[in-house]
C-alpha cells in the first residue's frame, strides 16, 4: 500500500516562510480534505509536493513509495504515481488534448522500458474515449488545444480526465471547485468518485465546504498559518461550515500563546 | 644565448576577414543559346555591382565578411561523378503518392543513371504540352519560351547575387503549364549541391498559364561540408485564374552560404499558395516577393524555419499589392537554438489605386537558448486609402509554467520542450495541405530539439 508521508515540512517562497512544519499522511484508499482560509499555504503545499521550482523546501521531508520526493523532478514524481489537479491549469496552444495525453502515457511506458515504441494509436483512442465517456465529455474535446480557450468547467474536467488516464496512486486536487457552477462541480466530483477506490488516495484542498458535499472525505484537516492545526472526521467540515474558522484560530492562538510550549 | 620565440595563444576569435569578391571571369559564361544576350547583360551588371555590405539596409543584419568568395569555383562539367550522390530520401514524393514528374539537378549538369532519377515527366502531361525539364534541355528544346521567361519577374539589377545567378547559372528548372491544363500529380525538383568550395548557381523559371493548375515542390540540399555557396533566381508567373501551390524546401548543408532572389507574380484572379521550409545552410539571405498584379489575385505565404548551431537565416519578404481587390496572407514562424540568428524583414506595399486590398503579415519567433537571437521587422507602405492591412511580430521564449505543467504529467523536460515547440509551429502545419511536408518539418523539430 502506497502512502504519501509529509514530515515537518517547511517551505519558503522568495525568502518568506509559508509552510511552518506541516505533518500529514495520505494512504491509498483514503480521501483527506485540507480546509483553511485564504493565504494559509494550501496551494503552496500542493505545488511543493509536485515540485514547482518557485518553492524552496527549507526543512522536513516527504516520502512516497520509499522514495524521498525532494530528490525527484516533477516528471519523476508524476511517473512514480503522484498527481496534481491544478487550480489554474495552464494553456498549451497548438498541442491537442489527445497528443498531450499520448505523450504523457508514452513517457510512462518509456520510463519502464526505454525501447517501448509507444501505445498503439487505436488502443490509445479507445482508452481515451472510454475515459471521456466516464466524464461526459464530447469526443471533439480530444482534438482541442489543451486548456486553450477552455471554460472554467472544461479546464477542471480536463484535469480529471488526465487523472483518469494517468491513474495515479495519490492525487492532490487543488481548489478543484474554484470557478465552477454547481453542475460542473457535480460532474467533476462524480469523476473523482468514479476513479476513487482502494488504489487511489486523494488529498482535496478546498476553501469551501461545498465540494465536500460531493466528495466525501474520511479525514478533514484545518490548515492555518502554514500548519495543520486541527484534524478530525467528516463532521469537522460541517462544523467549519457552520461556525467558520474563527474558533480554530482562537484555539490555535491560545495554544501558541501558552508559555513554555 | 638565443632568444626563445615568444608564443602567445589567443583565445579570442580571429578578426573577421575583409569582404572578398568572387574570382569568376567572363569566360565562364555559358556560350550561345537563347539566353546569351540576357546572360551577357547580367554579367555586366554583376561586374558593376559591389559585394553587399552591412551599410545597405537590406543587408544590415547579414554580414558576408566570412564568405570565402575568392576561393569559390564553379563545378566542372559532370562534377557530380566525384561527389556524394543524391540521397534517395530526397527523391521521395512529399505531397502525393507519386510524382507527375521529377527533375534532379546535379553539380556540373547531366544525369546520374545510378539513382534512376534524371528527368521524368508523365507522357500524358507531355502530350498536353506541359514542359518540366532542366534549364539546359529547355534552352535547346524550347529556346523561344526560355528567352521569354528569363527576366520575367526578377531583374538582374536587383542585386549582386541575382546578377551572378542570371549570368552564370549552369543549372535550373523550366516549368510551363499551358492554358487550362490541370496537373493532378505534383511535380518535384531537387537541386543537389555537394562539394566544398563550389558555387552552385541556379535559375528556376515557372509559368502557370491562364486557367492552369499545378503543385510544384522544389528542394535544395547538400551534405554538411566546409564552405560552399548557392545563389539562385526564382521567377514565377501565375496567369489569369491559374493556381499554383509551390513548396520550397531549403535543406542545404551547414557549410553553404545561400542567396536567392525570388518573385512570384500573380495575375487577375490567380491564386498562389507558397510554402517555405528552411532548416539548412550556414547563412541564408533570401528575398521572396509576392506580387499581385491583377485584380482579384490572392497569395498566401507560409514559412517554417528552425536554426541551430551557428546558422544565420535572413528572410526578406515583400507582399506587393499592385491591383485592387487583391489579398495576401503571410505567416512565418521560426525557432532558434544554440548561437543561431534569424532575421525576418517583411513589407506590405499597396500601390496607389489598389483599393479593397487585404494584406496580412505575421512573424513569430521562439528563442530556445540564451545565445540565440531573432530579429523581426514588419513594415507597411500603403498608398491607397480603402484597404485593410494588419501585421504582427513577436519574439518569445519558452515559459516556465507550461513546462512545469507538462512535467507534472510525467513528461521529461526535453520532451516537454519539444511538445511546446511543436505546439508553437502548429499554426504553420495547419496551413500545409501535405502530410509528407508536415512530417519533414516534424522530423526537423525532433532532430534539432534532440541535438546538443
Amino acid at each position: 500500500m502506497s502512502q504519501l508521508e509529509i514530515k515537518n515540512l517547511h517551505v519558503s517562497i522568495d525568502g518568506r516562510e509559508i509552510l511552518k512544519g506541516l505533518d500529514l499522511t495520505v494512504k491509498q484508499g483514503e480521501i483527506h480534505a485540507i480546509m483553511g482560509p485564504n493565504g494559509t499555504g494550501k496551494s503552496t503545499l500542493a505545488y511543493t509536493l509536485m515540485g514547482h521550482p518557485a518553492y524552496t523546501v527549507t526543512e522536513g521531508e516527504v516520502w512516497f513509495k520509499g522514495q524521498n520526493l525532494f530528490e525527484l523532478e516533477a516528471d519523476e514524481r508524476s511517473r512514480l504515481g503522484l498527481f496534481l489537479a491544478f487550480q489554474y491549469p495552464v494553456a498549451i496552444p497548438g498541442v491537442t488534448v489527445a497528443n498531450f495525453l499520448r505523450t504523457a502515457v508514452n513517457a510512462r511506458r518509456r520510463a519502464v522500458n526505454p525501447e517501448d515504441k509507444g501505445i498503439p494509436i487505436p488502443e490509445f483512442r479507445k482508452m481515451l474515449q472510454e475515459q471521456m465517456n466516464l466524464l461526459k465529455m464530447e469526443s471533439s474535446f480530444a482534438g482541442r488545444y489543451l486548456n486553450d480557450g477552455f471554460s472554467g468547467g472544461e479546464k477542471k474536467r480536463a484535469e480529471i480526465l488526465q487523472m483518469a488516464v494517468l491513474k495515479p496512486e495519490i492525487a492532490i486536487l487543488d481548489e478543484t471547485d474554484s470557478g465552477l457552477d454547481i453542475d460542473a462541480l457535480r460532474v467533476v466530483a462524480d469523476g473523482v468518485n468514479a476513479l476513487f477506490g482502494p488504489d487511489l488516495g486523494v488529498l482535496v484542498i478546498t476553501h469551501y465546504q461545498r465540494l465536500l458535499n460531493y466528495i466525501k472525505p474520511h479525514f478533514v484537516h484545518v490548515m492555518l498559518d502554514g500548519r495543520i492545526v486541527e484534524s478530525g472526521g467528516p463532521d469537522l467540515a460541517l462544523h467549519l461550515e457552520e461556525h467558520g474558522y474563527d474558533w480554530v484560530r482562537e484555539k490555535y492562538e491560545e495554544m501558541n500563546g501558552q508559555p513554555g510550549r | 644565448m638565443q632568444e626563445k620565440p615568444k608564443v602567445t595563444i589567443s583565445r579570442t576569435r580571429p578578426a573577421v576577414s575583409a569582404l572578398q569578391d568572387f574570382a569568376f571571369t567572363a569566360e565562364m559564361l555559358p556560350a550561345g543559346g537563347p539566353l546569351s544576350e540576357y546572360r551577357q547583360r547580367a554579367w555586366e551588371i554583376y561586374r558593376r555591382l559591389p559585394m553587399p555590405t552591412t551599410a545597405e539596409e537590406a543587408w544590415r543584419r547579414t554580414d558576408l565578411r566570412g564568405l570565402p568568395a575568392a576561393t569559390l569555383r564553379l563545378p566542372a562539367a559532370e562534377a557530380w561523378r566525384d561527389l556524394p550522390p543524391v540521397p534517395s530520401h530526397l527523391l521521395q514524393p512529399l505531397t502525393a503518392e507519386q510524382h507527375g514528374g521529377q527533375v534532379v539537378l546535379l553539380p556540373g549538369g547531366g544525369d546520374d543513371p545510378s539513382t534512376g532519377s534524371g528527368q521524368r515527366l508523365d507522357p500524358a502531361l507531355v502530350a498536353r504540352g506541359v514542359i518540366f525539364t532542366d534549364l539546359r534541355a529547355a534552352e535547346r528544346e524550347h529556346p523561344d519560351l526560355v528567352a521569354r521567361m528569363a527576366g520575367q519577374t526578377v531583374r538582374v539589377e536587383e542585386g549582386k547575387f541575382a546578377a551572378l545567378a542570371g549570368a552564370l547559372s549552369q543549372n535550373g528548372v523550366v516549368l510551363y503549364v499551358p492554358p487550362g491544363v490541370t496537373v493532378e500529380q505534383p511535380l518535384h525538383s531537387v537541386l543537389w549541391g555537394p562539394g566544398a568550395g563550389l558555387a552552385h548557381l541556379s535559375h528556376i523559371l515557372v509559368w502557370v498559364d491562364d486557367g492552369a493548375s499545378v503543385t510544384y515542390v522544389h528542394e535544395a540540399a547538400s551534405p554538411d561540408e566546409a564552405d560552399s555557396m548557392h545563389a539562385g533566381l526564382l521567377e514565377v508567373r501565375v496567369g489569369q485564374g491559374a493556381r499554383l501551390t509551390f513548396v520550397e524546401l531549403q535543406s542545404w548543408g551547414r557549410g553553404v552560404w545561400n542567396f536567392s532572389h525570388e518573385r512570384i507574380q500573380v495575375e487577375r484572379d490567380g491564386n498562389l499558395d507558397w510554402i517555405f521550409g528552411a532548416v539548412g545552410s550556414r547563412l541564408t539571405k533570401n528575398f521572396s516577393e509576392l506580387e499581385l498584379v491583377g485584380e482579384g489575385a490572392t497569395g498566401r505565404m507560409s514559412g517554417f524555419y528552425f536554426a541551430d548551431g551557428n546558422q544565420h537565416l535572413d528572410h526578406d519578404t515583400q507582399q506587393n499589392h499592385l491591383a485592387p481587390h487583391t489579398t495576401s496572407d503571410l505567416l512565418f514562424k521560426g525557432a532558434l537554438k544554440g548561437r543561431s540568428r534569424s532575421v525576418w524583414q517583411g513589407m506590405i506595399y499597396v500601390a496607389p489605386g489598389a483599393q479593397k486590398t487585404d494584406g496580412y503579415q505575421a512573424n513569430r519567433n521562439l528563442v530556445l537558448s540564451k545565445e540565440a537571437r531573432a530579429d523581426s521587422i514588419p513594415g507597411l507602405e500603403i498608398l491607397a486609402d480603402d484597404v485593410r492591412c494588419t501585421h504582427g511580430a513577436t519574439v518569445g521564449r519558452l515559459e516556465e509554467e507550461p513546462l512545469f505543467y507538462l512535467k507534472s504529467r510525467g513528461i521529461p523536460p526535453a520532451e516537454a520542450e519539444r511538445l511546446m515547440v511543436e505546439g508553437f509551429f502548429d499554426p504553420i502545419m495547419q496551413r500545409i495541405p501535405f502530410d509528407g511536408v508536415r512530417q519533414r518539418f516534424q522530423q526537423a523539430i525532433q532532430d534539432k530539439m534532440m541535438a546538443a
